[in-house]
């Protein structure tokens, strides 16, 4: 009976969007009730955290049938992990999007199909089924659309346009992909089917099936070279919206990524040599589109795709040790990259613009924000003792030891590249007089906003930042949980005894 | 009849293909639609078509002894029928929206607004 604790992040999200519904336009109701299902929400994660952390791997069979035949949940480590990830970043951006996004929009059912995002985020890292995985990318994909295109502007039309069409068309390769798996073993269990894979005869049609979902996922985690889409609609929408989106929906795809990868997929070197390549040219194309940019919150879209590779180019190198530095980025990055967004929304806030070019003075006009500002911004950029930094020993030995050089030179370049685009946001927008410009009229500047509604700004950013600063200093836990999992995943036999021996 | 349901599957991926390509906004809704039948029909081929030879086993038997129409491809189809529905339903009007605030449907049009914002 306990097991289905697991379930209860579903259930939770799904109570408050309902419970949202009925409060559509009083939206002075919506914004608490959101916060305390948040609340709620963070409650249950910690208990699934803790619980799975003290029992293992543990499965929910749907309905009681045995898992082949239905439907499963499965709680290993990764997917708690995610789970208190999801609801940590949900937390602080409710918390962000009551103040900066306005009435208005909100009147939409902003917090409704807010919580519909968590609820399928959740269910796609629980599920061990390849069909639920497929529908609860379709409930993140639509909730994503409702939140990238609600009110209507001009560039979030055209941002949400590019948005809909890649995610459609990945969203389809998917399913062709499911398509053919069926056809190949006649189940969609994961771990069902990682058993039964090994014993197809053909193993081309194998690796033209692990293409189809490479690049299924590659579009939702923008790989190169399907990532052309991100930075072309991710700083449209408000800030909050892509503070969530930088943080949680293209890591869904490198969570999903992984998963196949280490359980279904062979280990042939084609397909580690395919993702290394696709690592590398992740991170030069990131790297170097971060470079040329002056919106920072274009920047920062570009520094995603920048550290997305970081990810995939450990996935490919494929040991114990590689695996856990991509389970640590993993969780250093949701934390500062929705941070990170969170500061673009906060820097508009106060300066009307996030063009570099027309800010500037920042550190003058606010020191102590500043402050706050530079500290998730070298947690990015992983300046020792900081949260970015201890990652990257493990990605750095592992790429060593395996004798991947070019993956290694594409991280210490990205790295190096990532610091250079920092001290360019720092020396621009932070040191620089400021230069002539006008705001609107009617723009709301941070200063003329009430006491509490500037503690709800700054409030989550501290979070995120206190969250950062843990990673960084508390690294030894953070480490010891990436190895669990590490060698959970490396290890996926555990993982099909956990389903399919109950 | 398989062989038939191939081709019409690789016909709809190549339609599909070629309209998500073009430029037109709608065009690219239809391409999109064609692909997601296409896709529909690929997962129906891929679960092996018998033809009547109902899921049900008889009574004295435990074990299924002769081929059957698995049920399991159909229910998939259903459910991503339901799912692309919807997803169009949400294309058409964001497209609808967007004609009517860019006052055009050509897709090069929208990359004229990249400064900032």
């Amino acid at each position: 009976m306990s097991e289905n604790i697991i379930t209860y992040p579903l259930l939770v999200h799904l109570f408050f969007s309902i419970v949202l519904m009925f409060f559509w336009s009083k939206v002075k109701v919506q914004k608490i009730v959101t916060i305390i299902g948040n609340f709620i929400a963070f409650g249950v994660a910690i208990a699934v955290f803790v619980f799975t952390w003290q029992n293992g791997t543990h499965v929910v069979n749907a309905g009681n049938w045995d898992a082949p035949y239905g439907i499963v949940f499965v709680g290993d480590m990764l997917s708690a992990t995610l789970i208190l990830l999801t609801a940590i970043a949900g937390l602080t951006v409710s918390i962000f999007s009551t103040v900066s996004i306005i009435n208005a929009r909100l009147r939409f059912g902003f917090f409704s199909v807010y919580h519909f995002l968590l609820l399928g985020l959740n269910g796609a890292f629980l599920t061990g089924d390849l069909f639920n995985l497929y529908v609860w990318f379709e409930i993140i994909i639509i909730s994503s659309f409702v939140l990238i295109s609600i009110g209507g502007e001009k560039n979030q039309l055209e941002g949400a346009v590019k948005y809909f069409t890649l995610n459609f068309f990945g969203s389809l390769i998917f399913l062709t992909g499911l398509g053919v798996i069926y056809g190949l073993v006649g189940t969609l269990n994961m771990a069902d089917i990682a058993v039964k894979i090994q014993s197809v005869n053909n193993q081309i049609i194998v690796d033209v099936c692990a293409i189809l979902f490479l690049t299924a996922f590659a579009i939702k985690s923008a790989v190169f070279p399907l990532n052309f889409w991100l930075p072309a609609s991710y700083h449209t929408p408000p800030s909050a919206v892509s503070a969530i989106f930088a943080g949680l929906l293209t890591k869904v795809g490198v969570y999903a990524l992984i998963r196949m990868m280490t359980l279904i997929f062979p280990h042939d070197p084609f397909l580690m040599n395919l993702l290394m390549v696709l690592a590398v040219l992740t991170i030069l194309s990131g790297a170097f589109g971060a470079i040329i940019q002056n919106n920072i919150r274009k920047v920062f879209s570009f520094l995603i795709i920048c550290h997305i590779g970081f990810m995939i180019g450990g996935l490919g190198i494929f040991n114990v040790m590689a695996l856990t530095g991509v389970i640590f980025y993993l969780i250093h990055d949701i934390i500062v990259k929705t941070n990170l967004f969170m500061i673009g929304g906060l820097i508009y806030r106060l300066k009307a613009t996030t063009n570099m070019k027309k800010i500037g003075g920042l550190y003058k006009s606010y020191p102590k924000l500043s402050l706050l500002m530079i500290i998730v911004l070298f947690s990015l950029v992983g300046v020792p003792p900081l949260s970015g930094f201890w990652l990257k020993i493990s990605l750095f030995l592992s790429s060593y030891n395996t004798g991947n050089y070019w993956y290694l030179g594409a991280l210490i370049l990205g790295s190096l590249i990532t610091l250079l685009v920092v001290a360019k946001i720092w020396a621009e927008a932070f040191w620089k007089n400021q230069p002539e410009f006008k705001a609107s009229k009617r723009f709301i500047f941070f200063d003329k906003l009430y006491p509490i509604q500037k503690w709800q700004f700054v409030m989550p950013i501290v979070i995120l930042a206190i969250f950062s600063l843990y990673i960084g200093f508390g690294a030894e836990h953070i480490q010891a949980l990436s190895e669990r999992i590490a060698e959970d995943l490396y290890n996926s036999q555990n993982y099909i005894d956990a389903v399919l021996k109950p | 009849m398989e062989i038939l349901l191939a081709i019409m599957t690789g016909v709809l991926y190549a339609a599909g293909t070629y309209m998500i390509l073009r430029r037109s906004i709608v065009k690219l809704i239809i391409g999109v639609i064609l692909f997601g039948n296409g896709v529909n029909l690929l997962i129906f081929l891929l679960g092996r078509i018998t033809k009547g030879k109902p899921p049900i086993i008889a009574p004295e038997l435990k074990h299924f002894a002769d081929l059957y129409a698995d049920p399991i491809p159909q229910a998939l189809i259903l459910t991503s029928i339901v799912i692309s529905f919807g997803l169009q339903a949400f294309a058409i009007i964001l497209v609808k929206r967007a004609y009517k605030v860019l006052k055009t449907d050509d897709l090069d049009m929208l990359n004229t607004l990249d400064e900032d914002s």
